[in-house]
């Protein structure tokens, strides 16, 4: 079996015939404590997979509550140099398999090899970089292959099958089927050509398959939970940890409140 | 048609003939589609079309009409003897993109782009725009072909711009104050990716530059090249020669690439961009990509950017907000890197000297972006013999710029 975490993740809720809910939320915001808290909490949660956004100051694939967040962290002078030195210090006492989700620019800046070295020593288990298609994604494969990362890549419903076929030979751990023709941010409701989406997926791709954009709360959750792997959460958890701190909430009582929705759509899957 | 009866070049339109971008949209190591998958079918329904509109000659034909019948095409090339005289050097001539209706050069990409929307069948178009320029020439694209118009500006260029807003929103385009990042240009095109990302089914990107994924810089550089074909056969024509220096101003870089690219096989042609060098590049803030900056990812293309080592972008400034953009099309990288194109600086204050020196010398006001080509032109041209003859692609009229130029200057001209 494979050492990666994300692999036994996945081995583990395919025997026990679940679904894994993958939380995500912004490295640095609204701090870098704030992020080694929440990364403790959320793992111990029953969340499957924590991913992990690096904000970017030019993000196309976000809507305004993760764009907001990404501001926030950049204006409070976040590096990623921070970024991954919390999630290391998180990862001495955390279990949960986390994904690095960034954007192409900042890999490209920092360089790919060093990116992938530095995400594989700070813990991280996978990469996902939004912006990067298909035609691009070879030196990816190679790069995170080389540290034992797997190479997470997305997919949409206006993918046409050979595609889709063509991007899931180029991932690994799961694959990220995109629900919304849109940005990140929650939905009235879920697309009703998903299934049939997921369901043509799966004719091609052996891997698990989790779903992600415009879910954000525990009745959606629970409805993809019914086709899909996992289900990924984001924006719904943000926008509540921004309310939070705009109130002035202490740190431990909101990480509890937040961590306590998770819980809510972990038991919806 | 009529259109082509006008010009002197023959057809006005025609697709690039250039052997970049690949198949890929690169053109050597730049360009490419760093974008969502989301968009992927959207950039390639785009491709699609664009390619079955180069394979027929209709629609050239009638992009033909539009350019000389609606935007006032050939603009004509002229001597600037004047300007000229006071240099003392090489022979000044000023390709005319200021007369074009809406009063610079980029009326000659959105006639191009909402032709082509009209062939997707789409019946809406989305599009940034930083001072307003672009919006303004879209939503003037978009009334005259009957298309619905949405553009993005950024809250601080809405402010700065208000003249410009009332414009669009009297051709019939609603105006979206964008207020996420930094309020501008480089916001507004993130806005519009994002609008686009939900609606393609039904809009296409009327983008403003020769950037984003491709297959926009081709397409924008195709659609610009009316303008370095025309002053091919205009300096044919009345000189029976090719100009030895062509000059344009870059931001994202349309009008230098449309400019430039039917010279780009002519190996005697100098052609020289000129950025924004704002406060001055080393001492503050400035627009000077290919100067300053270094190769990365910024709005779905790989090219030179200005960004920090973490891969933001920077901040920039240029007294021409049209020039005052973070990255520039993915070809001018690939022609600073080959040395086709020899890529310089102005600084505002150099940019403000021409300014004025044209108003004076030719009675042309131009705008601040073109003003940087002739301020570099003002340089060069006591260097050059007296029988060399320099191009200064004059993109846009000053007119929108008066009232930014009398508060530089300290001069009150409130009503």
């Amino acid at each position: 079996m494979s050492n990666n975490r994300i692999d036994r993740v996945f081995s583990r809720l395919k025997a026990t015939g679940r679904t894994g809910l993958l939380p995500y939320i912004t490295g640095g915001y609204p701090n870098l404590d704030a992020t080694v808290a929440l990364l403790r909490s959320l793992s111990s949660c029953g969340a499957s997979v924590i991913e992990v956004g690096f904000p970017f100051s030019d993000s196309i694939a976000d809507g305004p509550v993760i764009q907001d967040s990404f501001h926030r962290a950049l204006s409070n002078g976040l590096k990623v140099e921070h970024l991954f030195e919390a999630v290391a210090t998180a990862r001495r006492d955390v279990d949960v398999a986390l994904v690095a989700m960034v954007s192409c620019s900042i890999i490209d800046r920092i360089g790919l090899k060093e990116f992938v070295d530095r995400s594989a020593t700070a813990g991280f288990d996978g990469l996902i970089v939004p912006d990067v298609p298909l035609e691009e994604a070879q030196r990816f494969v190679e790069e995170t292959e080389r540290v034992h990362l797997k190479n997470i890549m997305l997919v949409a419903s206006s993918t046409p099958p050979d595609r889709s076929a063509g991007i899931a030979a180029m991932s690994s751990g799961f694959l990220y089927q995109i629900a919304v023709a849109g940005t990140t941010g929650e939905r009235a409701s879920i697309a009703n050509n998903l299934p049939g989406h997921i369901a043509q997926l799966r004719s091609h791709c052996n891997l698990p398959i989790c779903v992600g954009f415009g879910i954000g709360n525990p009745e959606q959750v629970a409805e993809v939970a019914q086709f899909a792997d996992g289900v990924i959460v984001g924006s719904a958890i943000v926008r509540r940890i921004t309310q939070a701190v705009d109130k002035g909430s202490p740190m431990e009582k909101w990480i509890e409140s937040v961590t306590g929705y998770v819980t809510q759509m972990v038991a919806a899957t | 048609m009529s259109g082509r009866d006008h010009t002197v070049a023959g057809r006005l339109s025609g697709p690039g003939n250039r052997s970049w971008p690949d198949s890929s949209g690169r053109f050597g190591a730049f360009g490419g589609q760093f974008i969502p998958e989301t968009l992927t079918a959207a950039v390639q329904q785009l491709a699609d079309a664009y390619r079955a509109a180069c394979d027929d000659p209709a629609f050239w034909n009638e992009l033909d009409v539009y350019l000389a019948d609606y935007a006032g095409r050939p603009s004509p090339l002229y001597y600037a003897t004047r300007l000229t005289d006071r240099l003392g050097g090489a022979r000044i001539f000023l390709k005319r993109e200021d007369l074009n209706h809406t009063g610079a050069h980029k009326i000659n990409n959105t006639l191009g782009q909402a032709l082509l929307t009209t062939r997707m069948g789409k019946p809406r178009v989305i599009a940034e725009t930083g001072a307003g320029q672009h919006g303004v020439a879209t939503a003037t694209a978009a009334a005259c072909f009957g298309l619905d118009c949405v553009v993005y500006m950024g809250a601080e260029d809405i402010r700065r711009q208000a003249l410009n807003v009332f414009r669009m929103e009297l051709l019939g385009a609603k105006v979206v104050s964008v207020e996420s990042g930094q309020k501008t240009l480089k916001d507004a095109i993130n806005e519009t990716l994002r609008d686009w990302m939900s609606s393609s089914d039904t809009t296409h990107y009327l983008i403003g530059s020769v950037m984003g994924p491709h297959p926009f810089p081709m397409i924008v550089r195709d659609f610009q090249s009316v303008i370095g074909r025309e002053t091919r056969a205009q300096m044919r024509a009345q000189h029976s020669c090719l100009p030895d220096v062509v000059i344009a101003c870059v931001g994202g870089g349309s009008n230098a690439a449309g400019v430039f690219s039917p010279f780009e096989d002519d190996a005697d042609v100098r052609l020289i961009g000129v950025e924004a060098a704002g406060e001055g590049v080393g001492k503050g803030l400035h627009a000077a990509t290919i100067l300053a900056g270094a190769p990365g990812v910024l709005h779905g293309m790989h090219t030179y950017v200005l960004q920090d080592a973490d891969g933001q972008t920077s901040p920039v400034h240029s007294v021409s907000a049209g020039l005052d953009y973070p990255g520039v099309g993915p070809e001018h990288s690939h022609w600073h890197e080959t040395g086709r194109v020899e890529y310089v600086a102005t600084d505002d204050k150099q940019a403000l000297e021409a300014f004025s020196m044209l108003c004076e010398t030719e009675g042309i006001i131009p705008a601040l972006e073109s003003a940087h080509a002739i301020a570099h032109a003002i340089e060069l041209a006591p260097t050059l013999p007296k029988q060399a003859n320099i191009v200064v692609n004059l993109s846009g009229r000053g007119d929108k710029d008066v009232v930014e130029v009398a508060r530089l200057l300290g001069r009150d001209v409130s009503a």
